[in-house]
């Protein structure tokens, strides 16, 4: 294998633009494949997700899904897209064995929503437009498993097999307008931008969008231009690339390589890539040209869509809150800082800490539950935010043991350590443990007395009036009582037994 | 009206994977000539007044209500298959040796 050269990202930038085109594929939720009624549950064993229609055998005729138009809509619309007023299907045919019909359904030249935008925020606060080209709808090809190569992969493999259970359920196609102006941010603009549709599509509730499971992929196109030139490079396509990571590190490595390849005088050859998770590299995969010819043409079979206007209306009416608005108007809420709702964002807790508010709790004691305790939690165990053994719930309900006096900030920490560890609910953990503040003056006040008779000097001065001295004494009843003393009441105790007024 | 070459033809041939000797690729340019002007007549009888359709009912909007309908067995869909294993098709080598 040749060594790919790559030009210091600086140098690169210094001397070429990079102009970006985003496609992302969003599978859609829907119980059911775009054109048949196969259920799309994952998991299922092979083959047992198809009918004559997915399968494409002679005769067999396809309906369209009404949730994965509407789903579409829904999206052209948070993206800011026209909707077509009518439009089609047509087939784009290839031939590889992923599609039993020969061919996939997408949409060619009339596709459901286009000329949108979507603006996303850089890490610095910065608004970023990006522009929509389009949306359209098409259709998820089957699985291939390639055997005899040595590595997995097709390239050496001796067969392939097919499992259809993925064929046919329902993908929105969203793709870009060139990206221009980004400059040496581009690779940031393309995460962001993956990013911040991620949050919409979730919020749309039409998919959940999880990259990992390969709910939500993304190509890049990338190419370079000298700057101040208009014209656009030649352009290469990175496939799937299936992580937010991986699309700013494979936009970076493109910007890299283009520019060795472009100012050594060679020329950029117009071409699919693959993206390398362990490394951040792209390989060579298919030259482009050959496999354009797809010879797309409508598909007679399915009848041409043309979305009422009072239903496109009705869905406008019934977005939700676009995410970057929702967030602009927490941090407002919220009264904390870019920067502050950026490591909100970053941890993955905006929306644990959202439920956790709605559960009952104080915003401030929320956040700082999330992005403390629980934050360093899934650091030191290695998992996501989410995925920590907590509800919003159960942290809201730590919450309101503080605020009630019952639990101090320590007794809540132990709380919490409880739940994580699987000792139950926070008051079972309470229970278990003994951990309720101890308020009741009959238990305080034996404490408080020996506290006196092995300080006699320090209650001396506080008699004598020196009042700052009642620390050291509040300090000893609550190591007498393991931090389980409530530190107003001892005090008030302290004077009281002193007979000094606070 | 432009004729379809033997070069075009060998073109279209590829992309489907068929293998076609120089006397196919004649033969058939001449029969694609022929079935492209047939088709192309139907554009002299209609006139600006008549939208081009891909579809010949005046039909939009045929929607299914997103409900899970029985699927095949595996079984009966890889009954038609020429080769299967582990309950999927099997397909020969996909790419060559490049």
């Amino acid at each position: 294998m040749t060594v790919t050269d790559l030009l210091p990202y600086e140098d690169a930038l210094a001397t070429y633009d990079p102009v970006m085109g985003l496609e992302v594929h969003v599978e859609l939720g829907t119980r059911t494949k775009m054109f048949c009624g196969c259920s799309t549950e994952l998991g299922a064993a092979p083959n047992s997700q198809t009918c004559p229609t997915c399968l494409g055998l002679p005769g067999s005729l396809p309906v369209v899904n009404a949730t994965g138009v509407e789903s579409a809509i829904k999206i052209g619309l948070a993206l800011n897209c026209e909707i077509a007023e009518w439009c089609r299907f047509a087939r784009k045919n290839y031939f590889y064995p992923d599609m039993p019909k020969n061919f996939q359904t997408s949409q060619y030249d009339e596709p459901i929503a286009f000329n949108g935008y979507l603006d996303v925020q850089l890490e610095d606060g910065e608004v970023f437009r990006v522009q929509i080209e389009r949306a359209h709808m098409e259709e998820d090809t089957g699985k291939s498993t390639h055997v005899g190569g040595a590595t997995g992969r097709i390239h050496g493999a001796t067969y392939s097999l097919l499992d259809y259970n993925r064929a046919g359920i329902p993908l929105i196609e969203i793709v870009t307008k060139p990206i221009e102006g980004a400059g040496d941010r581009a690779p940031e603009v393309a995460r962001a931008y993956v990013a911040e549709l991620r949050e919409l599509i979730k919020a749309l509730g039409v998919s959940e969008a999880r990259m990992e499971m390969g709910q939500m992929r993304c190509d890049v196109n990338l190419s370079l231009r000298p700057r101040g030139e208009q014209k656009f490079g030649t352009r290469s396509e990175t496939k799937n690339v299936n992580s937010l990571r991986s699309v700013e590190r494979a936009a970076r490595y493109e910007i890299q390589r283009h520019a060795a390849v472009l100012s050594t005088g060679g020329t950029i050859v117009q071409e699919t890539r693959h993206f390398h998770e362990e490394d951040g590299s792209t390989t060579s995969g298919r030259i482009k040209e050959e496999a354009e010819d797809y010879r797309y043409f409508p598909e007679p079979d399915l009848v041409p869509v043309a979305p009422p206007r009072d239903w496109v209306e009705e869905l406008r009416s019934g977005l939700p809150e676009l995410p970057r608005l929702r967030r602009e108007r927490l941090k407002t809420d919220w009264g904390i800082s870019d920067h502050e709702m950026q490591s909100v964002l970053n941890a993955g807790a905006l929306d644990l800490i959202v439920a956790t508010i709605d559960a009952g709790a104080d915003g401030a004691a929320a956040r700082k539950w999330w992005m403390g305790e629980l934050a360093r939690h899934a650091n030191e165990s290695g998992v996501e935010l989410p995925a920590v053994p907590i509800t919003p719930v159960q942290v809201a309900r730590v919450s309101a043991l503080v605020a009630a006096g019952d639990l101090n900030d320590k007794l809540a920490r132990q709380v919490i350590e409880g739940v994580l560890a699987g000792e139950g609910d926070p008051d079972q953990v309470v229970d278990r443990r003994g951990l309720k503040v101890v308020s009741d003056d009959s238990a305080l006040g034996a404490a408080v007395d020996q506290a006196i008779a092995d300080n006699a000097a320090i209650a001396e001065k506080i008699r004598g009036g020196n009042l700052a001295a009642a620390g050291a004494l509040i300090g000893a009843v609550m190591k007498l009582t393991r931090g389980q003393a409530d530190a107003k009441r001892v005090r008030e105790l302290v004077l009281e037994k002193l007979g000094v007024q606070g | 009206m432009p004729g379809i070459t033997p070069e075009e033809v060998a073109h279209l041939g590829r992309l489907a994977r068929l293998e076609l000797s120089s006397e196919e690729l004649d033969h058939f340019a001449g029969q694609l000539d022929d079935i492209i002007g047939a088709v192309a007549r139907v554009s002299e009888v209609a006139g600006e007044d008549v939208p081009p359709t891909s579809h010949p009912l005046p039909l939009t909007n045929v929607m299914r209500q997103d409900t899970v309908r029985p699927s095949l067995t595996p079984d009966q869909a890889l009954s038609g298959a020429p080769a299967q294993e582990q309950q999927r098709f099997k397909v020969p080598q996909i790419l060559g040796e490049d």
